[in-house]
């Protein structure tokens, strides 16, 4: 319960900075918009429509805005000493990083959902479903998770920028694979046995395994 | 101390010397290699199917399995630091993934050269070759961390956390990418047919050449764990010279 306070009181000093500052989400919003234009360009080629990758460059248009959005939400805390005063607090480093990792969820998942529509649109997507929408909240967990452990490590580095996608993006294969291919199940409108039967429960397993690793290390990342 | 000990290098330090293990291991090493390569080229029986190429898996299983263990003991000499905190579990961490490291970059690259006549492709998003793939990137990570850590102190615990977190996602990769291939078409047949039709002679020489790894594998793990040492003893030497 303890743990639960200070986890939500770390997370709503984080969305009050946010709704005052709106520094993350817009930035963030307008990057994810460049990345789908972009890839446009990119994919040009491709014969037909782009609907067969649309399920791959959201995720990666998804994954490149987590490490934006995760780096952003330490590296705000670093620049005005904030880190030291989130440390001396009188609460647990796990609170800590249950905090810190559930607003830089409510973060991705506005970003998300905002960008979603917009993908929908440019990229011709046939279906928007609930099954998609909780693809997309596991998926994000575990960004989350395991973004916010390595960015309590990149941001105290000399060379943060380069260091967090190096560790994050090798870690959340899984999470990337198991998003791809159950955003393109969804997406067909089909059937969906595999989301339920694999990639689900992949994610799931993901999300709780980190889940309780990451707050257990978490203390030693502001050691020494 | 050893950096004193060269300016009188004398009978008492060449002796010294002779008694070091690294010596004997590295002398093991050379010897079971030489004998390997004779073994490999000139014993072993040519595949009949795949011909000389094949010569290449008594190399890359080996260094395969071996590249697993160095990332098991990073592990292991990992979660001893953060218990302990004595620099010899840091060191053992720091020496097996940087060796870890270099016998993995073998895999891939002899595992590459291997696929291109065999395969007809030089890379398969394959389970094995994916999270082999993965785990490279994990420990360079790894690595790259303890450079780029303040101070050698965080880069120990850093690493030593990063290397626990990435030895948990190995096999959660694996299955992944093992269910990922499996929905879709796989191009080109597995080598499991091979490996089943190994005759004696092939199977005793891989054994063989997984020995001869090995004792590479120690020697130059504990070559680089006496070099880990050395550097923190000039480290500390110049430490102690600032603050004079």
């Amino acid at each position: 319960m303890e743990l639960l306070r200070g986890a939500l009181t770390v997370a709503w000093k984080d969305v009050r900075l946010e709704l005052r500052s709106r520094e993350v989400v817009a930035s963030a919003l307008v990057f994810g918009l460049i990345v789908v234009v972009v890839f446009n360009f990119g994919l040009n080629r491709a014969p037909g429509s782009l609907a067969p990758v649309a399920p791959g460059l959201l995720w990666i248009a998804y994954a490149f805005i987590g490490v934006l959005a995760m780096n952003r939400a330490f590296t705000r805390e670093q620049e005005q000493g904030g880190l030291d005063g989130l440390l001396l607090s009188p609460i647990s480093r796990d609170a800590v990083f249950l905090g810190k990792m559930l607003g830089s969820l409510a973060f991705m998942l506005v970003i998300e959902a905002a960008l979603l529509p917009v993908f929908a649109v440019m990229l011709d997507l046939p279906t928007l479903s609930p099954t998609l929408g909780l693809v997309i909240l596991l998926a994000t967990i575990g960004f989350a998770t395991v973004g916010t452990f390595f960015a309590g490590i990149a941001v105290q580095t000399r060379s943060r920028e380069i260091l967090l996608p190096v560790l994050f993006f090798p870690v959340i294969v899984p999470v990337i694979i198991a998003a791809v291919e159950a955003s393109a199940l969804a997406l067909q409108g089909g059937p969906m046995t595999a989301v339920w039967t694999r990639w689900a429960p992949l994610l799931l397993v993901f999300d709780a395994l980190f889940l309780v690793i990451c707050p257990w290390i978490f203390g030693y990342v502001f050691e020494g | 101390m050893a950096a004193i000990a060269g300016q009188q290098r004398g009978k008492a330090s060449r002796k010294a010397t002779y008694r070091d293990p690294r010596i004997w291991m590295l002398l093991l090493a050379a010897a079971l290699t030489l004998v390997d390569g004779y073994l490999i080229f000139m014993v072993a029986p040519t595949d009949l199917v795949l011909g000389h190429i094949q010569r290449i898996f008594y190399i890359h299983v080996p260094i395969s399995i071996l590249s697993f263990l160095g990332f098991l003991l990073c592990a292991i000499a990992g979660v001893g630091y953060l218990i302990r905190r004595t620099e010899r579990w840091d060191r053992l961490a720091h020496a097996s993934a940087e060796v870890g490291v270099v016998f993995v970059t073998l895999a891939l690259v002899t595992g590459v050269i291997w696929a291109r006549p065999v395969w007809g492709v030089w890379w398969t998003w394959e389970p094995r070759l994916t999270t082999t793939l993965i785990l490279w990137f994990i420990y360079v990570a790894y690595l790259m961390i303890r450079n780029y850590a303040p101070t050698p102190q965080q880069g120990r615990t850093w690493s030593a956390v990063v290397g626990i977190i990435g030895f948990v996602d190995v096999p959660i990769v694996y299955y992944s990418v093992q269910w990922w291939r499996s929905i879709h078409p796989v191009q080109v047949i597995g080598p499991e047919a091979a490996d089943d039709a190994l005759e004696p002679i092939m199977a005793r020489i891989l054994v063989f050449s997984l020995v001869a790894m090995l004792t590479l594998f120690a020697y130059l793990l504990m070559e680089r764990m006496a070099l880990r040492g050395a550097e923190d003893a000039l480290s500390q030497l110049r430490r102690e010279g600032n603050s004079d």
